[in-house]
């Protein structure tokens, strides 16, 4: 607690505290000063902005058309026949297939931390609210779940049902739930024992409404890291699948996809792999810096 | 007269923060003499572990010894090179920690932990230490020392741990023991039991001990001589009976006054220092105490006054002096910083009659 | 002990003698690794079934091969009762079970007549050789890294190694995998006019295996490293080691007695998932540089629908992956003292 000098009627007075400045602004100049934090928040600001963008420039012909081929411009370099990144195996242009590709990962990356958010906090709830059988069951459940290897699960599902986008999400999303799931479990139970919850309950006020009062403002900062954290680990699910020719299906370009196809002629035309392949790799570098610096940035032990 | 056994003159030692610098030993003097026992006492945070740990050269990071001297038998600590503060250390000058569940490994078992201290001087040899180990914890009375030595810290309870650090620092037979708060983190009961282990080992080693607390009946039972400490200087210092019948500094005496002694009549009134220990990295101008004494003149808060003979071999760093305060003073200042209105009110209002509705704040 | 009238009950006599080993550490730690073992099983019997399901509620049947032309009904009825696929589901799933406890996964649909142990024994040396040196890089360049940074914190040193951590740790295996091809394959290839370069594909006890190892544990290394320093930079703050340097311990006994001592626990825990991504990561690594391995059959398994063969990789990887983390949590209590068993 910084001490500072006060006037006080001509006399300096030398105990005053400095005024405690909330949680949130104090989070949020936390994370500001995370250089780090800030530049992968401005990476996914413009990942976002690419893709929602695309379709538009590309209908003012400033991209060209991601899926049409150009069979006489095959695997040529970047800045040559008119493409800026290259073309791939069937001439089509890498930066526009790059761009619109960015629309897969990041849909897949955050609706899928959209889909899990309701069903981990549901049964966190449930689980650490009426405890019991019911938790221990839900337990039980979740370590065999745990136990299962997620690439393998998801690869399996994926061959098995037909690889859209439907499948890609639901897939990925019944890997990811667990995590979610344990952490508000255990906030529950946490605020389950401190004894003010106790107290309202003797005075038989509703306990379902005060856990949830007391859950979201203490648990908020871990569920929102938890969440954050979620969105590399689904656009890297979802970029193996496609790598390994288990997700979307061509013509709809995906980064994944373009790794795999631009591998294939990895020697005559490196750059058709390398483009996506680096931006698969920035862009889940970009979201672990956010997700750190949202993890010091929420962390109370850290605060001055 | 033979030379001082431990010998600090004019030490600083300072952290650099981004708040600024921390000064958090400022200009410390004092001297342990062989065998004796002296106590060193403040508030949290007034620097009397950072004085300790200056001893030792453990300050951490980021803080540093900045200038002075700290003389073992004449040789300088804060020259010496890694060798020599290796063999000092728990060798020469042995210190033991406020904290016995914290401060010792979790992983490794206590016999092994003491052996290790005797045996990286040198002095024994695997087997001798083995021994002298089970030795050391019956002489601090750890019942069952052959089997308690393969336990962990965990196994043992708060005030034997306590005991196994004070076998660990007694091990290599140091000529001084530094003890920082080896009570405060006990139960009252144990707090006795160790205090008396205590003093059985200083009559049976002749171990010199500096002992730091800011319990002053922990003083009472075990010093010889006491220093008081105060935003990282010393303000009084003295023999214990001297400085507990007649304090000269306002701090001392107001230490004296917050607790609670058998010898006084029961309706004195205990009064805690009021305000809170200065911003080591900002600190008042003059007297660093004079915000919160109750005795302040204007002196106090323009120039800070030296340590000067007060009484034989008491020093006191203060303009006013106790001895000078006039006795209504005193007596006004050892009401409670409440003013009698509002004590009035703390009692409880007799059923039925409210008309002395007043708050409990405002003085 | 009293005398007890007549015989006692078996149970009684069992909790007894339980009760009784409990009570001592060696004991306990016994029921606890009988425990966790025990535990194993309904976890792989939970991934055989739930695979098992997905492969009979997958729509279409095994035979329909993408794009090619449909069999004649007499076909597919004979290859059904070939593979056993005309029973009732319950009836097969038991009949899989059974035959997994006899190491018989059944026939591969893809290769005539080769059973799905046999392939799986046929990549296994590929897979456990990578698998084993990429552990064996993983622990003492990931643990070594954290305790490094962790010791020269704030160091050019600290910010270098924890940067490339958090690089590495972000770039997926296949991501990786790639870059390394383009940089020491193709570009060394054409920079040196073939005369310099690291082979991208294929196994041999060589230099092919510099990069499929190297992409295989990079993650892992960052990861662990990041966590060492974590751990390490915590415990060199603890009471405990200012009481090792205050006893006049050299350095090195500090370091590794009393800091590293502590830090690793956390670290340790953290193995038996990283195995698992070993796992994992295999059938991609083994995918990138074209090696015939088990993760590599697993992912031609799922392209041709081949489900024998994807529910024993399956069922193996699991397994493998459970006794992994059962090791790991025995080791651990080995290691800390402090864990309680009960």
């Amino acid at each position: 607690m910084a001490v500072r000098a006060v006037a006080v009627a001509g006399e300096v007075d030398w105990e005053v505290p400095e005024k405690q400045i909330g949680l949130w602004t104090d989070a949020w100049q936390r994370f500001r000063r995370n250089r780090l934090a800030v530049l992968g928040a401005v990476v996914v600001i413009i990942l976002v902005l690419i893709a929602f963008l695309s379709p538009v420039l590309q209908h003012f012909g400033i991209l060209q058309n991601p899926i049409q081929e150009d069979v006489a411009n095959i695997e040529v370099g970047p800045g040559q026949a008119g493409h800026l990144l290259g073309s791939d195996g069937l001439g089509r242009d890498t930066l526009s297939r790059l761009m619109f590709g960015s629309r897969i990962s990041l849909s897949v990356g955050i609706l899928v931390q959209a889909i899990i958010l309701p069903i981990g906090l549901a049964i966190g709830l449930a689980s650490g609210y009426f405890g019991g059988r019911v938790d221990n069951l839900l337990m039980r459940f979740t370590d065999i779940w745990y136990a299962f290897p997620d690439l393998l699960f998801v690869l399996v599902v994926v061959s098995v049902f037909s690889p859209s986008l439907l499948t890609i999400f639901g897939a990925i999303a019944l890997v990811n739930w667990v995590g979610l799931a344990r952490l508000v479990r255990g906030q529950v139970l946490s605020i389950k024992e401190k004894e003010f919850v106790e107290a309202a309950r003797s005075s038989g006020s509703p306990p379902l409404k005060l856990v949830l009062k007391h859950l979201l403002p203490n648990s908020l900062g871990p569920i929102i890291v938890t969440v954050v954290f979620g969105i590399p680990n689904a656009i890297f699910l979802e970029a193996v699948l496609s790598f390994l020719g288990v997700g979307i299906q061509p013509p709809t370009p995906t980064w994944g996809q373009m790794v795999y196809d631009g591998y294939e002629a990895i020697y005559a035309n490196p750059s058709a792999a390398v483009f996506p392949a680096l931006a698969i790799g920035f862009t889940l570098l970009a979201f672990s810096f956010i997700g750190d610096g949202l993890r010091d940035a929420l962390d109370p032990r850290m605060r001055r | 007269m033979a030379a001082a056994l431990l010998q600090v003159e004019d030490l600083h030692t300072q952290f650099y923060t981004s708040r600024g610098v921390v000064r958090a030993v400022d200009g410390v003097n004092f001297q342990i003499d062989a065998g004796e026992t002296l106590g060193v006492v403040g508030e949290s945070g007034c620097g009397k572990t950072m004085t300790a740990l200056s001893i030792l050269r453990l300050v951490p990071d980021p803080g540093k010894i900045v200038s002075g001297k700290i003389l073992f038998r004449g040789k300088d600590v804060t020259k010496m090179d890694d060798d020599e503060i290796r063999d000092f250390r728990g060798n020469d000058v042995a210190m033991i920690f406020q904290d016995p569940m914290t401060s010792l490994n979790p992983v490794t078992k206590i016999g092994r932990q003491i052996e290790e201290a005797m045996t990286a001087h040198d002095r024994f040899t695997e087997h001798a230490a083995h021994d002298r180990v089970i030795e050391l914890l019956t002489r601090v009375r750890v019942p069952a020392a052959a089997s308690r030595v393969k336990d962990y810290p965990h196994q043992f309870s708060g005030g034997m741990r306590q005991r196994a650090m004070i076998a660990m620092g007694l091990s290599n037979e140091p000529a001084l023991l530094i003890a920082d708060e080896p009570t405060t983190a006990l139960d009252v009961t144990v707090q006795a039991q160790i205090i008396q282990l205590m003093k059985q080992l200083n009559r049976e080693l002749g171990t010199a001990m500096m002992l730091i607390t800011h319990n002053m009946a922990l003083v009472a039972s075990l010093c010889q001589r006491i220093v008081v400490m105060y935003a990282g200087r010393v303000v009084e210092e003295g023999p214990v009976e001297q400085i507990f019948s007649n304090p000269q500094h306002p701090y001392t005496w107001s230490l004296l006054r917050s607790v609670p002694r058998v010898d006084e009549a029961r309706k004195e009134r205990l009064v805690s220092i009021r305000g809170l220990p200065p911003d080591l990295s900002n600190s008042p101008p003059g007297c660093k105490f004079h915000p919160r004494c109750p005795f302040v003149v204007d002196r106090c808060k323009q120039e800070e006054p030296e340590l000067s003979g007060v009484g034989v071999n008491q020093v006191a760093r203060c303009w006013v002096l106790m001895r000078n305060v006039k006795a209504a003073d005193i007596e006004a200042a050892k009401q409670s910083s409440l003013s009698r209105e509002a004590v009035e009110n703390l009692k409880a209002p007799a059923l039925g009659s409210s008309d002395k509705a007043g708050t409990i704040a405002g003085s | 002990m009293a005398v007890i009238e007549g015989r006692p009950a078996r149970g009684a006599l069992l909790m007894a003698r339980l009760t009784q080993a409990s009570g001592t550490r060696s004991g306990a730690l016994t029921i606890f690794v009988v425990r966790r073992i025990l535990w194993m099983i309904p976890v792989v019997f939970f991934v055989i079934l739930i695979t098992f399901l997905l492969m009979h509620l997958a729509p279409g049947s095994p035979w329909d091969k993408a794009g090619g032309r449909q069999l004649s009904q007499v076909v597919v009825k004979n290859l059904n009762a070939k593979y056993g696929l005309d029973k009732p589901e319950l009836q097969q799933f038991e009949l899989y079970l059974w035959n997994v406890l006899h190491f018989d996964f059944g026939l591969s649909y893809q290769y005539e007549g080769k059973t799905v142990s046999s392939l799986i024994a046929q990549g296994l040396p590929y897979t456990a050789t990578i698998g084993t040196l990429a552990f064996l890089l993983i622990v003492p360049v990931g643990v070594g890294l954290g305790v490094l940074a962790a010791l020269r914190q704030n160091t050019r040193v600290d910010y270098a190694t924890m940067g490339f951590a958090s690089i590495a740790a972000s770039f997926p295996n296949f991501v990786v995998g790639v870059l390394m091809v383009v940089v020491f394959s193709v570009v060394m290839y054409k920079a040196t006019q073939g005369s310099f370069f690291l082979p991208a594909a294929n196994f041999a006890l060589d230099d092919h295996l510099i990069m499929p190892v190297i992409t295989l544990s990079l993650l892992p290394i960052a990861y662990i490293a990041r966590l060492t320093r974590a751990s390490t930079l915590d415990t060199i703050r603890q009471d405990y080691v200012r009481t090792a340097w205050a006893k006049g311990l050299s350095e090195r006994v500090v370091v590794v007695k009393h800091i590293l001592k502590n830090a690793l626990i956390p670290v340790v825990t953290t193995l038996g998932p990283e195995f698992a991504f070993l796992v994992t990561g295999s059938v991609i690594v083994e995918t990138v540089f074209n090696i015939p391995g088990i993760g590599r059959s697993f992912v031609l398994a799922i392209d041709s629908r081949d489900y024998p063969m994807i529910l024993g990789t399956t069922v193996l990887f699991s397994v493998v992956i459970a006794v992994a983390n059962l090791l790991v949590d025995v080791a651990y209590v080995f290691i800390d003292p402090r864990v309680r068993l009960t």
